[in-house]
This record gives C-alpha cells, structure tokens and sequence, in this order.
C-alpha cells in the first residue's frame, strides 16, 4: 500500500471489481496522481503514475517537504469511520518517499471538534513520521468554542499573538497564515487588517528573488464562493507578494486536489487525510462525501513539495493514500 | 414593555389555572399565552438551515437541531445569542423574549446564514 504510486496502471491488471472508469473518473476529482514542478513561474504537471519511470533528478532538490491536510481527528461518520487508520497510512507514505522531507506542513483541520484528544492523537502518529518537524495553521475545526486559543498554546507558541508565522529554510521564505478567525456572516475566509500589515512588513525585506510560499487553511483564491470556498482579503496579501518571482499558496480545507497559476503564483489545495469532499456544486452541499470503502484511500492523500534551490522550482507531488 | 407582557402571561397563567372558569374576553389572553410558551424548530441540513427564515411570537424557545455530518454553529450576527459548537444530533435552543429581527449564522460556515424574525 504505502509507496505504491502506481494507482492507474495497478487498476488494469487487478480483478478487484472495481470500475475502471468510474475509479479513474474519482482519481480525477480528487487529482490524487499529479506531479507538478514549476520552474520560473510555469507550472509542469505530472502523473503520479509516471513517477517512477521519472529522471529522479527531477523530483530531488535542496529542499522537499511534505503537505497534510484536514485530519479532522474524532470525526467518525460514514465517510470514514478510522481517521486516525487513515493518517497513519498518510504518515506510512511519507516515511517510505526515498528522499525524506525536511519537515511536514498541516494545512488545518487537525481535529474534528478542537478536543485535546484529538489533538493529542495526531500529534501522536505524526510523531512516527520520518520529518519531526511540523509546522501548523489552524483549521475552523481547530479553533472552536475558544477562539483557538488552545490550538494557538499548542501549535502556534512562537507565532504572533494572532497564530500567523513566518520562517526561513534554505532560502524559501514560509508564511503560516489564519484564516479561520472572526468569519462574517455570509462571508469567505478572513486574513483581517492586522495579519495583512504583519504580512506587508514580514516580506518588505526580502528579494524579489526569494521564494515564498504561503500556507494557509481555506483557498487563499476563490474556489468557490457560494459554499465558502476562498479568503475576502485575499487579494490584498497576495497584492503584497507581487513583487516575487516565485509565489506558491498551499492550502487545504476542500478534501480535493486544485492547481491553478496566475502570473508568478501557483495556487494549490490538498487532499484530506480523513475524507473526500464534493466537486464545487456537484452536490447539494460539501458534506463529506462517502466513496467505496476500496475507493477510499485513493481519494486522501498527501502532497510532496520539493523546491530546486537556483532553478526557482517547486514540484508539487500529490500522491493518493491507496 | 417586557415587564407588561410578563404581567400579562401571569394573568393569562392564572386564567389558564381557573381552567375554564374565565370569563369570555379573557379567553384572547388564554390563547395568546398558549402561543407565547410554544416551541419552534430549526433543523440543519445540508449545511444550511431550515427554514432559513422563521417568524415566531414573544417568548418562543427555538430548537436548532444539526443533521448534518458536520458541525455547526449558531451565532447571532448582533451577539444576542451563541450556541457552543453542536455536532451531530445535537441541539441549541434560545428563547426570544423580545420582539425583533434576529439575523444568525454559523461561524464555522458563515455562507450559512438564517434570520428568525420575533413578533
């Protein structure tokens, strides 16, 4: 299971069942599969399944991390009953990448309902991974009934007194930002007037020629509105990144895969480790969404971010848990 | 205003205890206590909620109720009310006792949005 990245070709030769065409339909949502790198702001996109005839050279470089997403820890509907089983396999997958990632990052959704057990259980397996770093920005799961306080005592100790962070690794400029906090009513995800002018001062010094890359929660662009998919003031922070030549925005919260380039800024979400939410109004709401149980795995998943210090390159891996 | 209408369910109360006894013209007051200590129900579905407007007389307890998946929140938009987070099956009930429009919303999933208006 784990280091299995063969998903698409594996489908032919197995009598397990399962529609070829709708798995691949359901691959293909979910964009479980696809290898991106961008070089010098053109993003190059991969499949999965092409990995491993791939020039290893291309997925290696100076620095490569790893992206998880929404674990939502003590969630156990129907759409996935073993959460933690789930991210288990996630770090399992992570341990088996032949070149081990310098440090995990948690796009949000740690726990289901911000319950110190939750909490405790991911901390728990991601202990196990082969990266002891990990690096968090909260969820609006992580940040109930206490304005996030405890996420912020747990995770975010040395961040701002608002949970937004910044740091530096091998030349990449990282920037954990929230925006989970004060939603409105009938609004998207907020950054707010505070984090915006820490975010104008926090890059004011850097080279263009820096990279960055920001993480946060929910889409830093507009998904999809009318289920809440994107950030109001989005365009302001990234108005302040204009100046760079390599921008890519990591985020989470949709359980589903999207790559989208504009200028010099790659946009991207991960899958969920937990369960799989609906294409943007492909259904009535984006409740988790039940899939086969055998179909499962293959729709959560972890995304493997490699940079190539010099050649401004980030590769985006997205690899399915099955 | 509010101290009247209390006034005005304690006699209704006593009339509602005399049970049948009352005279005819208070049998108005006997019907509208009856209408303020009724109970309404929201029910979330879908994320969303349902009926996402909802008109009530003084002194209705509503009950939301969440059927979804996932949790939720109600939070008033002018901060009059604010339930802790419910997850499945569970249940936050608030007693209007003050006429009025009462916008809300859920604060996990603010696209969600419902108003209960007080009459």
């Amino acid at each position: 299971m784990a280091g299995n990245t063969k998903d698409e070709i594996l489908h032919d030769h197995n009598h397990d069942g399962i529609d070829r065409r709708g798995f691949l339909k359901c691959m293909a949502w979910a964009g479980t599969g696809a290898f991106c790198v961008m070089q010098g702001g053109v993003l190059k996109s991969f499949s999965m399944s092409r990995i491993a005839e791939m020039n290893p050279g291309e997925m290696k470089g100076e620095l490569s991390f790893v992206q998880i997403s929404d674990s939502h820890m003590g969630f156990n509907k129907p759409a996935n009953q073993d959460v933690a089983a789930t991210l288990k396999a996630a770090v399992d997958k992570i341990s088996a990448l032949s070149t081990p990632p310098e440090f995990l990052l948690h796009t949000g959704d740690i726990s289901h309902l911000s319950k110190p057990e939750e909490f405790d259980g991911v901390e728990q397996i991601l202990k196990s991974a082969s990266a002891k770093d990990v690096f968090y920005v909260p969820g609006e799961h992580d940040v109930l009934n206490d304005d996030g306080q405890q996420y912020r005592e747990r995770f975010a100790k040395n961040a701002q007194e608002g949970g937004w962070y910044s740091f530096d690794k091998k030349g990449v400029h990282f920037m954990g930002l929230v925006n989970v906090m004060n939603l409105k009513a009938g609004g998207l995800g907020t950054l707010g007037h505070e984090q915006l002018e820490w975010l104008e001062k926090d890059v004011k010094h850097l080279r263009s020629s820096t990279p960055i890359v920001v993480f946060a929660h929910i889409p830093l662009w507009t998904v999809y509105p009318d289920w809440g998919w994107g950030t109001e003031d989005s365009a302001q922070a990234l108005a302040y990144l204009k100046k760079f030549g390599s921008v890519t925005v990591l985020n989470g919260h949709i359980h589903q895969t999207m790559q989208k380039v504009e200028g010099n800024v790659t946009f991207h979400t991960a899958c969920s480790t937990a369960f799989p939410q609906p294409k943007p109004g492909e259904a009535p709401s984006p409740g988790p969404m039940k899939v086969p149980a055998e179909q499962l795995r293959s729709v959560l998943g972890i995304t493997d971010v490699n940079y190539v210090r010099g050649q401004h390159a980030l590769a985006v891996v997205d690899s399915s848990l099955a | 205003m509010r101290r009247s209408v209390f006034a005005a369910s304690l006699v209704a109360t006593a009339v509602m205890c005399l049970g049948g006894i009352a005279a005819e013209h208070k049998s108005f007051e006997a019907s509208a206590q009856k209408k303020t200590a009724s109970t309404a129900e929201v029910k979330i579905d879908n994320f969303s909620f349902g009926p996402a407007a909802i008109t009530v007389s003084v002194g209705t307890t509503v009950t939301w109720i969440n059927r979804d998946d996932i949790p939720h929140t109600v939070v008033s938009t002018d901060k009059v009310f604010k339930s802790k987070v419910l997850d499945t099956d569970e249940r936050f009930s608030f007693t209007f006792t003050k006429p009025g429009e009462y916008p809300y919303f859920c604060s996990i999933h603010p696209k969600m949005t419902g108003k209960v208006v007080v009459q």
